[in-house]
């Protein structure tokens, strides 16, 4: 139970940066490997506001700062690297983003150092709750319940709203899109910036089960997190949180057993491996038609 | 309103040393329908590729209505009022019928995008309003009824007609149709044939058409303009053009 609990939180949070993965791949038929980073950008902005105190009101504020950060961040990125680049040949964009991203960790490390600094967002101090028996810790609690807040809100922003829809509109045919008047360049920002405000959030509760802030930071959760959207199908929303949900509850579950704990990570990515084998579109990945 | 819809002046464009299209002079008046003939290749879907901003011109101009749109993008030819279909079909085939008008409807005031972001009353008003603007495109086009269904669920003559419809949904003044009876029976061209008629006296619309099939430009055109390798063959009254030797010689070798 409670390990189930902190992997369905752990696979939250995955599951949030999965959505940025997959929004853009979606969108902007690009992989964003500086995605990762942007989590790190936003834990640094939390850590600048927070610091050691431990106080709660002061990690909400955090999390705005981390927000509006992050979304500036991602959509000068977006505007700057990525723009120009748009009908470049998708290897010369991967490699930009790769670029990005270590061009973000070594500003970080530019400003901060390498090391990693402890931040304390007050969610130790929450203490746990027991039910049926088990010990849940308040802060998965609260971070499992914000995940499937946001994921139905964007659910519900990108099935019944005008930008959601020209959302789904600019992924099918960007240029059918365009010439029915949407402006793609505007959905595609639009798009980083809901990646990056999710990432925000990703940072926060990141931080709130490990509390260490280094420049590499984004790196591992946006690895797998990568590896949540390819398992659930890149492209797909649903196929995102699925997949980060699933891969938060094996990796706990996969700690919580003695005997496989040291292969948590190699049984994640052999999990990949496996699923791209038996159903290369993802578990909810839609097969490509070739057009004629 | 200019006297011409749409006139282009010695329109063309090159791709390297390739002219594929050059010197296209069209005038199409007010709710005229109009086609553009010639056999493949001729450089037909260059020209509404250039009338739509997919393609800068290398030469010449366009006018809509009297306003230079030449080397405007897509998306503010839409708006002022160029609106299109696609040889092969492409609806965004995982949304619904009315989702694919809707998607049309994007840009119809009075709610921008942000606003229906933050102001939910005003944007829930505009929805329901575009929502009852859209049935009524679809009521049109007799698409109401399936209007839940996935585009990609629609036999192949709806599907010609959703895409009608989506073009119109951006409200243009000027519709161009890219073969909209291909692979069409001939009871299916017929339906269309009346389809675009209606749409013109219906909407006021001005429609410029590609077409192979010639028993709809006959029965449709008022004027036909045909172009061979890229050049204006022949340009007048349908009846005219479609007797004219030339025609016949550039369709039928010699």
């Amino acid at each position: 139970m409670e390990t189930l609990i902190n992997g369905l939180s752990l696979g939250g949070i995955y599951a949030l940066i999965a959505l940025g993965y997959t929004m853009v791949y979606g969108i902007a038929k690009m992989l964003n490997f500086a995605h990762g980073d942007i989590i790190m950008a936003g834990a640094y902005a939390i850590l600048l506001v927070v610091g050691m105190t431990g106080n709660l009101l002061l990690s909400v504020v955090a999390l705005i700062a981390a927000i509006a950060f992050c979304v500036l961040l991602g959509v000068t990125t977006e505007r700057l690297a990525y723009r120009p680049l748009r009908g470049a040949s998708p290897l010369a964009v991967l490699i930009t983003a790769i670029g990005v991203s270590y061009l973000l960790q070594s500003i970080a490390q530019l400003f901060f150092t390498s090391e990693g600094q402890p931040v304390s967002t007050g969610a130790a101090q929450l203490g746990s709750v027991t039910f049926l028996g088990a010990n849940l810790k308040l802060s998965s609690l609260i971070t499992l319940g914000l995940c499937v807040m946001i994921m139905t809100a964007l659910t519900l922003f990108v099935d019944k709203t005008r930008v959601g829809r020209a959302m789904l509109a600019v992924s099918e045919d960007r240029g059918a899109a365009s010439l029915m008047g949407i402006n793609t360049n505007l959905i595609i920002t639009l798009t980083f910036a809901i990646g990056s405000a999710l990432a925000a959030f990703a940072s926060l509760f990141y931080l709130m089960q490990f509390p260490v802030v280094s420049p590499t930071l984004g790196s591992m959760p946006g690895i797998k997190a990568f590896t949540a959207a390819v398992i659930g199908g890149i492209g797909s929303i649903p196929g995102a949180m699925v997949g980060g949900v699933l891969l938060g509850v094996i990796e706990c579950v996969c700690q919580s057993i003695p005997a496989l704990s040291p292969y948590t990570i190699a049984i994640e990515f052999g999990l990949l491996i496996i699923i791209l084998l038996v159903r290369p579109v993802g578990l909810l990945g839609k097969k490509r038609r070739e057009k004629v | 309103m200019s006297e011409f819809m749409l006139e282009t002046q010695n329109l063309g464009i090159s791709f390297g040393g390739l002219k594929a299209a050059q010197d296209v002079n069209l005038k199409i008046k007010p709710k005229e329908l109009y086609g553009l003939i010639g056999p493949n290749g001729a450089g037909k879907t260059t020209v509404f590729n250039m009338l739509t901003g997919v393609y800068l011109p290398t030469t010449g101009r366009f006018f809509l209505d009297g306003e230079d749109l030449t080397g405007k993008s897509t998306v503010e030819i839409s708006r002022h009022g160029i609106s299109r279909t696609f040889q092969n079909i492409r609806l965004f085939t995982n949304l619904s019928v009315i989702d694919n008008v809707l998607v049309g409807m994007t840009n119809r005031l009075p709610c921008n995008m942000f606003e229906s972001m933050f102001r939910l009353p005003r944007h829930f008003r505009t929805e329901k309003e575009l929502r009852a603007a859209a049935r009524e495109l679809l009521n049109v086009f007799g698409l109401d009824e399936e209007r839940r269904s996935l585009a990609s669920n629609l036999p192949y003559g709806k599907q010609r007609k959703l895409e009608i419809a989506r073009a119109l949904a951006t409200q243009p003044k000027l519709l161009l149709l890219d073969e909209p009876a291909a692979g069409m029976n001939p009871h299916e061209t017929a339906e269309l044939t009346e389809t675009i008629r209606f749409v013109r006296d219906h909407f006021d619309m001005t429609v410029l058409l590609i077409e192979h099939d010639m028993s709809l430009v006959s029965g449709l055109c008022d004027r036909v303009t045909v172009l061979n390798f890229g050049t204006t063959l022949a340009q007048g009254e349908t009846s005219e053009v479609l007797h004219n030797p030339e025609v016949v010689r550039a369709y039928l070798g010699d």
